[in-house]
């Protein structure tokens, strides 16, 4: 039915594009037009379906709260809990689509037949309803078109709107993810203090498993259960692996592409080695987990060292490998962008190419370096698939890359991989995991930007 | 020390400090050429598929169909292909115990039956004769044959007994073991059983989710660019936007699977597991860095061509629709391309909103659950059977294919298409 009203309207309002230009160059015929007669058109295709669409998408998503509000209204003084009343709503949907099958009581079954009936009142008065105010819109615009109507600015002006609401969505994609993590979070640490959470040393999220709604009300069950101290340990621990791996070679191969390289080897290396950024992570975490994993523990065993197949060292290893390229491409336009006087001055003083990378561009370029290693660590702290195939799933509190650890990210995708159910504390914990992780890489993120961008400034 | 030696010297540290440069972009290179090796020479085996070619006989009694009259097709859908496949089996080893004919049957993947029906539907001449019929082995003989498994173990610790290796190996000095191109990958949806199992539903389920964050964020990364480029005004709403594009474009992808479940799926209410939904969730995710690119090629128009236009008496909306964004969409479609290929690796979102469900048929719109290619790495990665490891090295080859066609695409269309402004 939606998709119905939807076509119509789009349908309408194309036709209505024609329409008016033909008004308008009819009028052209004997006046002159202030505007290209397709600006009519645009004009009445504008009015006939931006009103009618926006009322469309208003009742659509005002509509199924309003439904419920009337269907509830019924129940609301009895004293329900929420959930109750919750529960008793879903029951009523799947009862009017005939997929009910539990216990069936009379107010039940009087409330599904009123939802019923309600849905079609609304459907048809939605039907009704926007289809009046389109043609009443579009009959206004058309009425109004004249040969000194102006059609042009006003298009430019919607057209124009339609860009800048374009360009909130980055800001509504923010919105949305401070509000989804935050509004979980807040409700996590009504349960489980702030305090226990920061700096609790266990994590163990699956003894905090929800039977009923009484339980989990119940603080002392969650003590000791969500003490997040060895995830966040674990996380910078396996990005400071990865860091080890990737800042020499990146970093180094950065300095050689940009002052020894010739021509053709930058040419080719460097979209080769950029592949290794454009690897999904799951592939990494598979080589990790099938290859290094094992191969790591293998030679553990021929020196006599205990490792375990799910090591921080596999995993931070081949996280290493994949920050790489991050690094390697940063540094070397930092590099590149720095003034050849420079580089003149310290030739002139007879100083080696080395001496002058090493004493001259190195400090010079250091800001956007280390802006370059910041948006490193950064990735490695985000990375989720690596740790969650190739590092264990326990959260250990260890300095031991032999050992097994885990990250925040692998744990959110432990507590959320399959069903979950919101308002459980353990549901929550992924959201205040998440709302860390957030919190962690956009002030990494900022930091790193505003460094890069102060050197930028420096230089140009 | 003198002049001399420290001159000697520095130019040693010279070369070793350009060797540590070179050392380091061959690692670079080396890891690159390990993972691809170590990813082709799993994977390949996974690109063909063993069959044991037994001869069957279609004897009416053995069905339980009148000899007399050629079997209808209902006829045939209503016999009995099991009991009779048991039957079949049977004449590999006639003298075969109990134990040993459960084994026979393990040596051929669990749709024996469809798959002896489905040659007499196919053939119905051959009712009533013996003849040679195809049947998919099982993963474990598969491995065997490929040479994945090793054979010199005791047998306790294999997946194929000695009995069942006996069989086969009789089979195999007959010519009756083929191997043939694995058509079933690329067609069969996810399946428990390794031989079986196919990259179908997650093709189609990454391809709708591409779709659907195609048709999301390309238009709106397009508008908004154009608004930020050519029509805001600077002040500090505007910037306040931009940084908003920036940090977006470095938020951790799981953030956007917490998004993508706390708002859409508990707040609007999608369905879950749907590519739907994890098309809008990639949209969010590709959103900044289309517009990045976007911007990059709208600034690369020169002010001269906004200029000209302008000149003419065009109004800024008529320049703007009418020359920069025709000539900065090649930059921004390969942009575009190159944020898809991004959402098309991408996983730790998609598990979060569901996507990582066991999914046994091809979806057929965007509304049905599916998993997505990567997912499908994920999941046979985590599954046990050896059968699997060769599956997620084809499957990761797939991905690779289609990630190293994008990325050529908008290569190709950035030198072809765009203008060069000298």
């Amino acid at each position: 039915m939606n998709s119905v009203i939807f076509l119509t309207i789009v349908l309408l309002a194309l036709s209505s594009y024609f329409f008016g230009r033909k008004k308008a160059i009819l009028i052209q015929s004997n006046k002159r037009l202030t505007a290209l007669p397709k600006f009519y058109g645009y004009y009445l295709a504008i009015w006939c379906g931006a009103p009618a669409f926006l009322l469309y998408a208003l009742w659509s998503i005002f509509e199924p709260s309003i439904v419920r509000f009337f269907i509830l209204s019924d129940y609301s003084s009895q004293g329900l809990l929420e959930g109750e009343l919750n529960l008793f709503y879903e029951k009523v949907k799947s009862l009017s689509r005939n997929q009910y099958s539990g216990e069936l009581t009379a107010e039940l079954q009087r409330s599904a037949e009123k939802y019923l009936n309600f849905r079609d009142i609304t459907k048809w008065s939605k039907v009704v309803i926007v289809l009046s105010l389109l043609i009443a819109s579009t009959g206004y615009a058309y009425t109004k078109i004249s040969n000194n109507t102006k059609t042009r600015e006003p298009v430019e002006i919607f057209l124009k709107g339609v860009f800048f609401l374009s360009s909130l969505a980055a800001i509504l994609t923010t919105i949305g993810i401070i509000f989804s993590l935050l509004f979980q979070t807040i409700e996590f640490f009504q349960v489980i203090p702030l305090f226990d959470f920061v700096f609790g040393m266990h994590w163990y999220p699956a003894k905090a498993f929800v039977r009923d709604a009484s339980e989990a009300l119940d603080p002392s069950m969650y003590s000791d259960t969500f003490g997040a101290v060895p995830i966040f340990a674990g996380t910078f621990f396996i990005a400071l692996i990865a860091m080890c791996v990737a800042i020499p070679i990146g970093l180094l191969s950065g300095i050689y592409m940009a002052e020894y390289a010739s021509k053709r080897l930058r040419q080719y290396a460097k979209p080769v080695i950029e592949i290794l950024a454009g690897i999904p992570t799951v592939v990494y975490g598979f080589f990790a987990a099938l290859t290094v994993g094992p191969f790591l523990k293998d030679l553990g065993l021929s020196l006599g060292l205990e490792v375990s197949a799910e090591s921080a060292l596999a995993a931070g290893g081949v996280m290493g490998i994949m920050i790489i390229p991050f690094i390697s491409s940063l540094s070397d336009d930092v590099i590149t962008s720095v003034p050849q006087n420079l580089r003149d001055g310290s030739y002139a003083m007879g100083a080696t190419k080395s001496e002058t990378i090493k004493r001259v561009i190195i400090p010079a370029a250091l800001p956007g370096i280390v802006g370059s290693i910041l948006l490193g660590v950064s990735r490695a702290i985000g990375e989720t698939m690596i740790v969650v195939m190739a590092s264990g799933l326990a959260a250990n509190l260890t300095l031991n890359p032999l050992e097994s650890t885990s990250t925040i990210t692998a744990q959110i995708v432990v507590i959320l991989i399959g069903d979950q159910q919101f308002g459980d504390p353990k549901t929550q914990a992924a959201f205040a995991l998440g709302l860390s992780l957030f919190i962690v890489t956009l002030v990494l993120n900022i930091v790193a930007l505003s460094v890069v961008k102060k050197y930028r400034e420096k230089y140009e | 020390m003198n002049k001399e030696e420290r001159l000697i010297k520095r130019y040693k540290a010279e070369k070793r400090f350009q060797f540590y440069g070179k050392a380091a972009i061959f690692m670079a290179l080396l890891f690159l050429v390990v993972f691809l090796t170590k990813i082709f020479s799993t994977g390949y085996t996974a690109f063909q598929k063993t069959w044991l070619v037994i001869p069957v006989n279609y004897n009416a009694d053995l069905l339980y169909l009148d000899p007399d009259k050629k079997p209808t097709t209902e006829d045939i859908n209503d016999a009995d292909f099991y009991e009779f496949g048991i039957e079949t089996f049977i004449t590999l080893d006639p003298d075969a115990s109990e134990d040993q004919i459960m084994e026979l049957k393990k040596m051929f993947a669990f749709t024996f039956e469809r798959e002896l029906k489905y040659y007499l539907l196919d053939n119905p001449d051959s009712f009533g004769k013996t003849v040679d019929v195809k049947l998919t082995a099982s993963d474990d003989l598969d491995q065997v044959f490929k040479g994945n498994y090793p054979r010199d173990i005791p047998e306790n610790r294999r997946r194929a007994s000695d009995y069942q290796l006996k069989i086969f190996d009789k089979l195999n000095e007959d010519g009756r073991v083929i191997s043939e191109f694995n058509a079933s990958f690329f067609t069969n949806a996810d399946s428990r059983e390794a031989e079986l199992a196919g990259i179908a539903s997650s093709f189609m389920g990454s391809l709708f989710s591409i779709l659907v964050c195609l048709s999301i964020a390309f238009p709106v990364a397009l508008l908004a660019a154009v608004y930020l480029e050519e029509f805001a005004p600077k002040n500090r709403f505007t910037d306040f936007i931009e940084v908003n594009i920036n940090n977006l474009a470095a938020v951790p992808s799981i953030v956007f699977g917490l998004l993508g479940l706390g708002v859409l799926l508990a707040v609007f209410g999608l369905p879950r597991s749907t590519p739907l939904v994890g098309g809008i969730t990639l949209s969010l995710m590709t959103l900044p860095t289309i517009i990045i690119a976007a911007r990059a090629s709208l600034k690369a128009v020169p002010p001269s061509i906004r200029e000209a236009a302008l000149a003419m008496g065009a109004s800024k909306m008529q320049t703007t629709m009418h020359h920069t964004v025709p000539l900065a969409l090649p930059g921004t479609l390969s942009g575009t391309i190159i944020g898809l290929a991004q959402a098309l690796g991408e996983t730790a979102p998609l598990i979060l909103i569901g996507m990582v469900a066991f999914v046994n048929t091809i979806p057929g719109t965007p509304m049905d659950p599916a998993a997505s290619l990567p997912v499908q790495i994920y999941i046979w990665a985590e599954s046990a059977e050896r059968g699997f490891v060769e599956k997620v090295s084809a499957c990761i080859m797939v991905l690779l294919f289609f990630l190293i066609f994008m990325n050529l695409g908008a290569q190709l269309i950035r030198h072809k298409f765009e203008k060069k402004w000298n």
